[in-house]
C-alpha cells in the first residue's frame, strides 16, 4: 500500500513546487527565529528574499553538529517553549545531549512520515506493530509508535529488552510489523529457540530495523530466521527521528519523505555538490518544520541518491543505505576509505569475525594500511600455505572493495580488546 | 600407522609462544615432537601430543586457531644416510615430502622422524614393504 500516493508518486515538478515553497517558509521562519543561523546568513550576505529556485539552497550556509552544542539547550529553536509539545535528546558523542524540539505540527508531520514508512513494509490499520526500540528521550521508540498510530495501526509499545517478554506479547498479540534495531531483531530470533518457540509461533510479516548500521549477511539472517521481509528506515533525531527515508518491498535504497526533508549530497571536503549516484555526505534541510528547522544539517553519513523511478511506483527521491560517517573516513594514499566498506568484506569471510582493527600510519612517505582480524573460533589453522591463502583472497577482496591495497595481519580469536558500542577500531600514527 | 599431530597458530609476538606453552602445561599435556614453521608475523606450532582430539578442543577453548594433520612417524637408523631409504621410497612412489621434524627424545633408543607427505596411506603402505619401522602415537610418549 502506498499511504500518500498523491505525494509519494507525485511528478518532479509537483514535488519540487511543493518544496520550493516550503524552503521560502522554512528558510524565512529560520531567519526570523534562530540567531544563530541568522548570523551565518547574514555573514554570508544571504537573505531569505534570495532563495528563488530549489538550487538557491547552495547560498545558503550550513550547519552542523557544532552548532547545536554551541548551543545547548535550546538556542536553535525557532518557537518559544509554550509551542514546543515535546522534546526528544540523542547522546553527543563528546559532550552535552543534543535536545531537539517539536510543535504540534512537527508531531503530526513525523506520524505521517513512519506512517508512509509502516506502509512501505506492508502496514495497514489492520496490522500489530510491534515496538522495541527503546522509549524515552531517544526517537526510535516514540517516532515508530506515533506513525502506528497514525496509521491507526495497533501500537504495542514494548521498548527494548525482556526478550522473553517481547516474544510472548508477540506471539499472544500476534504483532505483524517487527520495529526495532537489527541487532536487536537477531536478539529476538535467537531468543526464539531458547524458549522453545520458531518463528511459525509468530505472526510477522516484515521489519523497520534502524538506527545502527547492518549489513546484507544480518537482513538475510533477520529475514530468514523471522520468517519476515526487513525494511531499512533512516532518521536522526536532530532531522526528526525515524522515518526520513525508509526502504520499499524492492530493497533498493530509501524512499526520502521529500515534501518534509529537501537532500543533497556534498563532498565532504570541498562541501561541492557531487552528482547524482556518487557517494558524498548527506545534507538535509527540513522542509516546514516548526520547533527547530535544520537548514542543510550535515549529517556526516556517507551515502547516495538515486533519482530513477522505483517499481513500487512511488517517484520520491532515494538514497542507498549509509556507508559510513564522514566523520570516520581516512583518506589512504588518496583514496576515500571507510571502516563500514572493510566491515562488509570481513562479513563475505565465514574465517574471520568482525572484530578488527585498521591501522594507518606512513613509511617513507607513502601510507601502511593494516587490517587486523581475528580468526574465528574453532577455525582449523592447518598451516602456513592455508593462512597465506586466506590472507590471499581477503587481501584481493579488500583492494576490490576499496581500490587500494591493505596488508592483513590474522590473530587469534579473542586477541583483539572488546569494546560495547563503538570500538576503537582505527589507529592512525600519521602526523600530518 | 597414521597420527594426527595438532597445528596451532600463534602470532609472532613475544611471549605469546609462552602463553601457549603454559596454557598447554596447565592443561597438563606434554609434547613429544614439536616444530616450529614460521614467517615473520606469525608461526604454526606442529606437535605430536597423547589425545591430540582433546588437545584441539582444549586450545580451542582457549582462543587458539588448532587444526588436526595426519603425518607419519618413521624409524630411522641413526647413521649417515639414514632418513634417506625412507625418502627415497616416498620418492620412487611419487609421493611428496612436505616437512619433516624429529622427536624431542628418540623413542626406546630409535630416532623417529615425523613425516608429513602428500599421501599419508600411501606412504604407511609403502614403507612397511619396504621394511622401515613406523611408530604409533603410544610409542612416541
Amino acid at each position: 500500500m502506498i499511504w500518500n500516493k498523491e505525494i509519494e508518486c507525485a511528478d518532479r515538478e509537483t514535488i519540487e513546487a511543493v518544496q520550493l515553497i516550503k524552503l521560502k517558509k522554512t528558510v524565512k521562519h529560520t531567519y526570523d527565529n534562530v540567531k544563530c543561523y541568522r548570523d551565518k546568513m547574514d555573514e554570508k550576505g544571504v537573505k531569505p528574499e534570495d532563495i528563488h529556485s530549489l538550487e538557491d539552497i547552495r547560498k545558503l550556509p550550513f550547519i552542523t553538529k557544532e552548532d547545536i552544542a554551541d548551543n545547548y539547550p535550546t538556542g536553535l529553536f525557532a518557537v518559544p517553549m509554550s509551542d514546543v509539545v515535546r522534546v526528544h535528546s540523542s547522546s553527543g558523542t563528546t559532550g552535552k545531549p543534543k535536545i531537539v524540539g517539536y510543535t504540534r505540527n512537527d508531531i503530526d508531520a513525523w506520524g505521517e512520515c513512519v506512517a508512509r514508512g509502516l506502509a512501505m513494509a506492508g502496514a495497514d490499520e489492520n496490522d500489530v506493530v510491534h515496538v522495541s526500540y527503546g522509549y524515552g528521550l531517544f526517537t526510535g521508540g516514540l517516532g515508530a509508535h506515533l506513525g502506528a498510530e497514525t496509521m491507526g495501526a495497533t501500537a504495542i509499545p514494548m521498548s527494548s529488552g525482556n526478550t522473553q517478554k517481547q516474544l510472548m506479547f508477540m506471539k499472544d498479540l500476534q504483532s505483524t510489523v517487527l520495529c526495532c534495531t537489527p541487532s536487536y531483531a537477531l536478539t529476538l530470533a535467537e531468543g526464539l529457540e531458547k524458549h522453545g518457540m520458531t518463528k511459525d509461533d509468530l505472526h510477522l510479516k516484515s521489519g523497520l530495523f534502524g538506527a545502527e548500521p547492518w549489513t546484507q549477511a544480518m537482513r538475510d539472517e533477520i529475514e530468514k530466521r523471522l520468517g519476515i521481509r526487513a525494511h531499512d528506515i533512516y532518521g536522526l533525531s536532530e532531522i526528526m527521528g525515524p522515518g526520513v527515508s525508509t526502504s520499499c518491498e524492492y530493497n533498493e535504497g530509501m524512499h526520502i519523505q521529500e515534501d518534509y526533508f529537501y537532500a543533497e549530497i556534498i563532498d565532504p571536503k570541498t562541501l561541492e555538490p557531487v552528482p547524482d549516484g556518487e557517494k558524498g555526505e548527506l545534507v538535509l534541510t527540513t522542509l516546514g518544520k516548526e520547533g527547530m528547522p535544520m537548514i542543510r544539517y550535515r549529517t556526516r553519513d556517507i551515502c547516495y541518491l538515486m533519482r530513477d523511478k522505483c517499481k513500487c511506483g512511488r517517484t520520491t527521491v532515494r538514497m542507498s543505505r549509509v556507508f559510513g560517517r564522514s566523520d570516520d573516513m581516512l583518506i589512504i594514499r588518496g583514496v576515500n576509505v571507510f571502516p563500514s566498506q572493510v566491515e562488509v568484506v570481513i562479513g563475505e569471510f565465514d574465517e574471520l569475525t568482525l572484530n578488527y582493527k585498521l591501522i594507518v600510519g606512513r613509511e617513507n612517505n607513502t601510507d601502511t594500511f593494516q587490517l587486523q582480524v581475528e580468526f574465528a573460533p574453532g577455525l582449523a589453522v592447518e598451516d602456513i600455505e592455508f593462512v597465506e591463502n586466506m590472507r590471499a583472497r581477503v587481501e584481493r577482496a579488500l583492494r576490490d572493495m576499496l581500490g587500494i591495497g591493505c596488508n592483513v595481519k590474522f590473530l587469534n580469536p579473542g586477541t583483539l580488546p572488546r569494546s560495547e558500542g563503538k570500538a576503537v577500531r582505527i589507529e592512525d600514527t600519521r602526523r600530518l | 600407522m597414521i597420527i594426527k599431530q595438532v597445528s596451532i597458530f600463534v602470532e609472532n609476538e613475544t611471549g605469546r609462544l609462552y602463553d601457549l606453552m603454559q596454557t598447554l602445561a596447565d592443561e597438563g599435556v606434554n609434547l613429544n615432537a614439536a616444530t616450529i614453521a614460521e614467517t615473520g608475523e606469525y608461526g604454526i606450532l606442529r606437535c605430536i601430543v597423547q589425545e591430540p582430539e582433546k588437545v584441539v578442543d582444549i586450545l580451542r577453548a582457549h582462543n587458539y586457531s588448532a587444526s588436526l594433520t595426519e603425518v607419519i612417524a618413521v624409524a630411522i637408523d641413526n647413521k649417515p644416510g639414514g632418513l634417506n631409504s625412507v625418502l627415497k621410497a616416498l620418492a620412487e612412489n611419487d609421493i611428496a615430502v612436505k616437512y619433516i621434524y624429529s622427536t624431542i627424545q628418540d623413542a626406546k633408543g630409535e630416532a623417529a622422524i615425523m613425516v608429513k607427505v602428500s599421501d599419508s596411506e600411501k606412504a604407511v603402505k609403502i614403507l612397511e614393504n619396504a621394511g622401515v619401522k613406523l611408530f604409533s602415537l603410544a610409542d612416541l610418549a
